[in-house]
């Protein structure tokens, strides 16, 4: 079985593919632009809440919760789905779940879908299988089109586009949808991409989407957005199929009370993003006649295996850690060769594959800590990180651990804030180095005992 | 094996099949904001403003009467109403279609709906469709390119947790939470406020 994750199975040398793009003033100036507007925006809203950090202990709980009975929970949600009238599928693997999106298509003898911004899809590369199968997706979230048009790959988790600047954009609608004439003004833009598309949401019979929640209890799917793009698509076609990560399950309806609350803030620095659609199987009368999920796994059962790291798959997909990482920042998404970037990516995506592959990811991190501080479920990101390289250290490529190491050490000591977030961390770090019996290090030169206390938390402590 | 059986095996090998008691969930954060009606109501309209909606408010006896403001304001001539609206929230003077299964190509041509919702949260400036028959179906409230929308003060709920508790029996219906018109900051992260869904709401807040 071979678990796909984006186009490639191997994620390039993250510090080769960084030095590359390190040198594209133009997509850095757009990625640092488009960052620091959603950070701002982000911290504008987080800040009004009184109980943020109440609501991201409750997600990051109920996440644990989901994890550790994540089987029953499937279950729970395969039959109450059912009974709405819905049909349940499973998928191992990408091919596996790309396989049924296109038997069903097929089988309605239909050559067309209008799909909903899923990451899922990309993680599964749906669109070239269905192209293969002679079947059109039509990508519909602005920015996404911006993609599809382009032949580009995303580089953002929630603005996938966010490399592009309005004149590219421009200059790629006017080739691909054939206008001479188009204003510059991102609402010219938005406005052609309105009448592009709009005769296909009339028209197209299949829909597709991911789904931000499924709701175990209910056998209800949730899928949050923005552009209206995804009230159309689950709405108007006459077979809806949605393909889902198992692990965005939630047991309770009343647990979207506190994800609704963290995922648009966390995403998008909004109160409220302006549309969530949910829903319940089929209901005669209003929207598709034929609705089916697809619970696909494609590496998330292996990830559950390592307690340490279980809690990547609590990831609800904001890409807060992204926007606030100083390495994605200046490298951009198309540097983790993996359409889950930033730090979030660089942890799960070795671990989907089984950390066979993508194994330079964990190491593009300067453990700052900052993407901990943002997650609106407490995903321990730098403790993972580290986990991981000792994982990959274990599994024995010691040169590569020892360079990285050496470079992570210089790094963390020239700057003071960075050193204390790393006294915190240390006690797994040195892991690797125990367990290395690195030539010239421990052999000869033990490490000292880690105090329970550092200097600098016991001067804070007991300065006055 | 089934591919469900693979997955469900595969689980219980990660996470043996010992799992003790069910993980508790703290739930401390605020369902309530403790306001008083009118400082809800506010609060509510000043978040709908925020998003470009534009607010009217009025009692029971009036809602035919700001339809029509409302209607004169955008300069429409009529809108497509669902099947349960009720027939004393129309005013005289414009047309209104009946949605009673439209194709989706003359709900494109119309220049709007009414409809009525379920509930409302002030804190975020939401409104909820359960699309009852009052609301109807998904389909009219999208694809009309203006979304004439009544609320009732006593449906404004303060929060994202009050208003789904406040669900219970509608919670397997179709829903839809609309927070002002359809916007998107996919380019340049400027937000565009209209993409495709209606790019113009009104909102009528009728007192209890």
């Amino acid at each position: 079985m071979s678990i796909r994750v984006g186009e490639a199975a191997e994620a390039p040398d993250f510090r080769q593919a960084a030095h590359a793009l390190l040198a594209n003033k133009q997509v850095r100036a757009n990625v640092r632009r488009a960052t620091e507007t959603i950070r701002n925006k982000r911290a504008n809203v987080v800040g009004e809440m009184p109980d943020w950090e109440q609501l991201r202990d409750s997600g990051r709980a109920i996440k644990r919760r989901v994890m550790r009975n994540l089987d029953n929970y499937l279950e729970q949600f395969e039959a109450a789905c059912t009974m709405a009238g819905g049909q349940v599928h499973w998928a191992r693997d990408a091919d596996e779940g790309n396989r049924i999106v296109t038997q069903i298509i097929q089988s309605h003898g239909q050559k067309e879908i209008i799909k909903v911004k899923t990451m899922t899809s990309d993680e599964t590369q749906l669109n070239p299988h269905l192209e293969a199968n002679g079947i059109t997706p039509w990508e519909t979230d602005l920015a996404d089109l911006i993609i599809q048009l382009g032949h580009d790959k995303p580089s953002h988790i929630v603005v996938p586009a966010l490399h592009k600047n309005k004149a590219e954009i421009r200059a790629l609608f006017m080739e691909k949808m054939g206008l001479s004439d188009l204003g510059t003004r991102p609402e010219d833009l938005t406005a052609a991409a309105r009448t592009y598309l709009r005769e296909r949401f009339l028209r197209v019979k299949v829909g597709y989407s991911g789904a931000n929640f499924a709701v175990a209890e209910t056998g209800s799917v949730c899928v949050v957005e923005s552009e209206g793009n995804g009230r159309m698509c689950v709405t108007l076609p006459e077979v809806m199929i949605t393909m889902v990560g198992i692990e965005k399950i939630v047991p309770s309806f009343d647990d979207l009370e506190v994800f609704l609350q963290l995922l648009p803030r966390s995403a998008t620095g909004e109160r409220m993003n302006p549309y969530n659609s949910i829903w319940t199987g089929v209901t005669p009368g209003d929207g598709p006649k034929e609705f089916h999920v697809i619970l696909l796994d494609n590496g998330r059962t292996k990830v559950l295996a390592d307690e340490e790291s279980r809690e990547t798959l609590h990831c609800i997909r904001c890409a807060a850690c992204l926007n606030i990482c100083p390495v994605y920042r200046q490298t951009g998404g198309h540097a983790y060769g993996s359409i889950y970037s930033g730090p979030i990516g660089a942890i799960l995506t070795p671990q989907l594959q089984s950390m066979e592959h993508s194994q330079s990811l964990p190491y593009a991190s300067s453990l700052c800590g900052a993407c901990y501080d943002v997650c609106p479920v407490k995903i321990n990101i730098p403790e993972i990180l580290i986990h991981l390289r000792s994982r990959i250290v274990e599994n024995g490529d010691r040169g590569a651990a020892e360079r990285i190491g050496m470079r992570m050490a210089a790094y963390t000591m020239s700057d003071s804030g960075r050193f204390s977030g790393a006294q915190k961390l240390v006690k797994i770090g040195a892991k690797p180095l125990e367990s290395l019996g690195l030539p010239g290090w421990s052999a000869s030169r033990d490490l000292p005992a880690i105090p329970k206390e550092s200097f600098r938390d016991w001067w804070k402590k007991n300065k006055q | 094996m089934s591919a469900k059986t693979d997955i469900l095996k595969s689980i219980r090998q990660s996470v043996g099949e010992d799992r003790g008691a069910e993980l508790p969930v703290n739930r401390d954060y605020c369902t309530s904001l403790g306001l008083d009606p009118e400082a809800k109501i506010h609060l509510f309209i000043d978040r709908l403003v925020d998003y470009n909606a534009t607010v009217y408010r009025t009692d029971h006896a009036g809602i035919a009467a700001t339809v029509a403001e409302a209607l004169g304001v955008r300069g429409k001539r009529g809108l497509v109403i669902p099947s349960g609206l009720p027939s004393e929230w129309l005013p005289n003077g414009f047309h209104f279609t009946v949605d009673r299964d439209l194709d989706y190509d003359t709900l494109d041509a119309a220049e709007g709906a009414l409809t009525s919702s379920t509930s409302a949260i002030a804190f975020t400036g939401s409104i909820i469709l359960t699309h009852s028959p009052a609301e109807g179906r998904r389909a009219i409230s999208l694809i009309p390119d203006y979304h004439l929308c009544v609320v009732f003060e006593s449906q404004i709920r303060e929060t994202v947790p009050e208003a789904i508790r406040g669900l219970k029996d509608r919670r397997t219906s179709p829903i839809t939470t609309i927070a002002g018109p359809s916007a998107t900051a996919d380019i340049e992260m400027m937000r565009v406020k209209g993409v495709h869904g209606p790019r113009t709401l009104d909102v009528i807040i009728v007192a209890a």
